[in-house]
């Protein structure tokens, strides 16, 4: 069973379906939990304080991004956690998922043509390529 | 908070390295901010070391860098012009106290009240004030230098894609110095602007004199000093807090910036502050505690001892490439999609402040200019008082004080009522004073002329309390 369940999380529709279906594997076995990893992104950040008011509504902002996805895992009565980390995404997520030794990544696909993705690379590639652990990509 | 053990070592690896990637980084930028300043690319390196190192101790922002800058270094200008060095470094000294004075009375804390449009100014008119730093070395010189700015710009932002330890400026510089040499390039290099001595800073005693006309000179240089450095080492701080989800102590930063600076003006630097770009390399590179800071610093001065007699062969053209790149970086570029979605006073805010500094040359009062143009608007805003009507029921909008009777008491004058009874809606507003109070008696005084009755409903609890102890007080008399 999948106990540790790694979702990544950022404000797009493509990690609210990969809730969906994270939702779906940990609804096997009541001790499942999902860890909500959202990562702040460094190269973001200086644009991110010099818009806002303050760290406070900085935060806010940020949990804002999340509460779509936390709204369907409390509905579901899903046990979850919200784990924000700073770096670089992909890299972020792999580190805690092996340092974690979570069971499952599921991640949503950011859905990029084939020029952003040669160029930037897929995330969700990354983190599949790297993790230790069975990963699912939601498309 | 880290403990101070903490601090130090609870990153060496990540530290060692990344203080070492921040040096390399560095030194271009400390030469480039000495020539913009109108200095020995010497000074910008010295102040680097002395600062980094000092700041490193007595800092308040484990991580962060802080070295001679370009925001510092356009405030000097006309001071180095007019009067020379040894007063630059007696304006450092002085910069350093005003700013321990900040600290201690705890004015640090008051960059919370900077709005964020002029934060945005700040840092979009000291992008363009590096870049317009810039042209008078790469406009109209020769062919050649067009060709190697574009290279090195070229470089600088294609290479990070494949090569990811090594910083790309570091790698433009080496390839085209090599280039310009054994090519026989005819190209200014910065030896030509200015000497490098491959000797440590040694203390010194700023050769003014002591009197009331050299305070006289300095002091206005130092208080925007120290202005400026202060709001762009908050930011940075700020920045770093961020990026790292660490919390920071601004006062003892400020304190630490001041030291630095004193220290800085007596081993013979330019006043300097923290940096947002060298930063956020630190950060990335994976520093984060003190240590990334003072191996920046020393191993600053130990590559321009080592290698102080390549160093003035780089071409003017490459450095200019890299400051065009970290203007660029420096600039916000969201402030587009910022002029169109703020609120209209905020992008008026915004865009004075950057009007005033790339009219001045002067940051600090662009950010004064700024702050006071939108505490003017504030206090405009909150200072009306709307008031809508639904049939008999009158809603009162905004907060009801002594700037804003005036209006309230206007609309009442000047409306048309019918009924002869109205009720006054306050869920929206608060009363905050006793001219408030007065001006809401003074409405009920003025219907009930007319043969209104007034009934005031939906008052909050503060605002009953002000009105009950103003009420109270006339009662006792």
């Amino acid at each position: 069973m999948y106990k540790q369940i790694l979702l990544a999380a950022d404000g797009s529709e493509n990690a609210v379906r990969a809730t969906k279906e994270a939702i779906k594997i940990a609804s096997f076995h009541k001790d499942s939990i999902i860890d909500v990893v959202y990562v702040v992104d460094f190269e973001k950040t200086k644009v991110e304080v010099l818009h806002s008011s303050s760290s406070e509504a900085l935060n806010l902002e940020r949990r804002k991004k999340l509460s779509k996805i936390e709204h369907l895992l409390r509905e579901s009565n899903i046990s979850y956690k919200v784990i924000i980390l700073h770096g670089t995404p992909g890299l972020e997520i792999v580190k805690y998922a092996n340092e974690q030794q979570v069971d499952l990544v599921v991640i949503g696909s950011r859905g990029l043509n084939s020029l952003q993705e040669m160029v930037l690379g897929s995330v969700s590639h990354k983190v599949m390529k790297r993790v230790n652990c069975p990963a699912l990509i939601v498309k | 908070m880290q403990s101070l053990k903490q601090q130090w070592f609870g990153n060496v690896r990540g530290d060692i390295l990344s203080g070492i990637v921040v040096a390399l980084a560095l030194i271009p930028e400390a030469i480039a901010f000495s020539i913009i300043a109108g200095v020995d690319p010497m000074v910008g390196l010295y102040a680097s070391f002395t600062m980094a190192v000092t700041i490193a101790f007595a800092g308040g922002r484990p991580g962060m860098i802080s070295a001679a800058t370009g925001a510092m270094a356009l405030v000097m200008v006309p001071l180095v012009r007019d009067y020379g060095l040894q007063y630059l470094f007696a304006a450092a000294i002085l910069t350093g106290l005003i700013q321990i004075l900040f600290g201690v009375f705890k004015i640090a804390k008051l960059m919370k009240f900077i709005p964020n449009a002029v934060m945005i100014g700040f840092v979009n008119s000291l992008a363009i004030l590096i870049f317009m730093a810039q042209v008078p070395h790469f406009i109209g010189i020769s062919t050649m230098t067009y060709v190697f700015v574009g290279i090195t710009l070229l470089l600088v932002y294609t290479l990070p894609r494949f090569i990811k330890v090594i910083p790309a400026p570091l790698i433009a510089i080496i390839l085209l110095t090599f280039i310009a040499i054994f090519g026989g390039v005819e190209l200014r290099t910065i030896g030509d602007l200015g000497s490098i001595t491959q000797t440590l800073p040694s203390f010194l005693i700023p050769n003014v004199p002591f009197n009331f006309e050299t305070l006289q000179i300095i002091f206005p240089f130092s208080l925007s000093l120290a202005i400026v450095g202060l709001v762009e080492s908050l930011l940075t701080s700020q920045i770093v807090d961020d990026m790292t989800g660490t919390e920071s102590n601004k006062n003892r930063e400020a304190r630490g910036q001041g030291i630095a600076n004193i220290v800085t003006g007596f081993f013979g630097g330019m006043a300097g502050c923290a940096m947002i770009g060298q930063s956020v390399i630190n950060v990335k590179s994976g520093g984060r505690g003190r240590l990334s800071t003072l191996v920046a610093g020393l191993f600053l001065i130990f590559l321009i001892i080592v290698l102080g007699d390549l160093v003035v062969k780089i071409p003017m053209p490459v450095l200019v490439g890299i400051m065009i790149m970290v203007s660029i970086g420096t600039f916000d570029w969201s402030s587009f999609k910022y002029l169109v979605k703020a609120p209209r006073t905020d992008v008026i805010v915004m865009l004075t402040t950057v009007v005033i500094v790339v009219w001045t040359h002067d940051l600090s009062k662009g950010v004064i200019a700024g702050v006071i143009l939108s505490a003017i608007f504030f206090v405009v805003k909150i200072s009306t008082v709307k008031i809508k009507q639904e049939g008999n029921q009158f809603i009162v909008y905004g907060q009801l004080f002594f700037a804003s009777t005036e209006s309230f008491i206007d609309y009442f004058k000047k409306v048309e009522i019918t009924n002869n009874q109205i009720q006054l809606d306050f869920s929206n507003s608060r009363i905050w004073d006793d001219s408030g109070v007065g001006a809401l008696l003074k409405v009920e005084d003025l219907l009930r002329e007319k043969g209104i009755q007034v009934e005031v409903i939906e008052l909050d609890a503060s605002s009953k309390k002000v009105i009950s102890k103003l009420q109270g007080m006339s009662s006792s008399h």
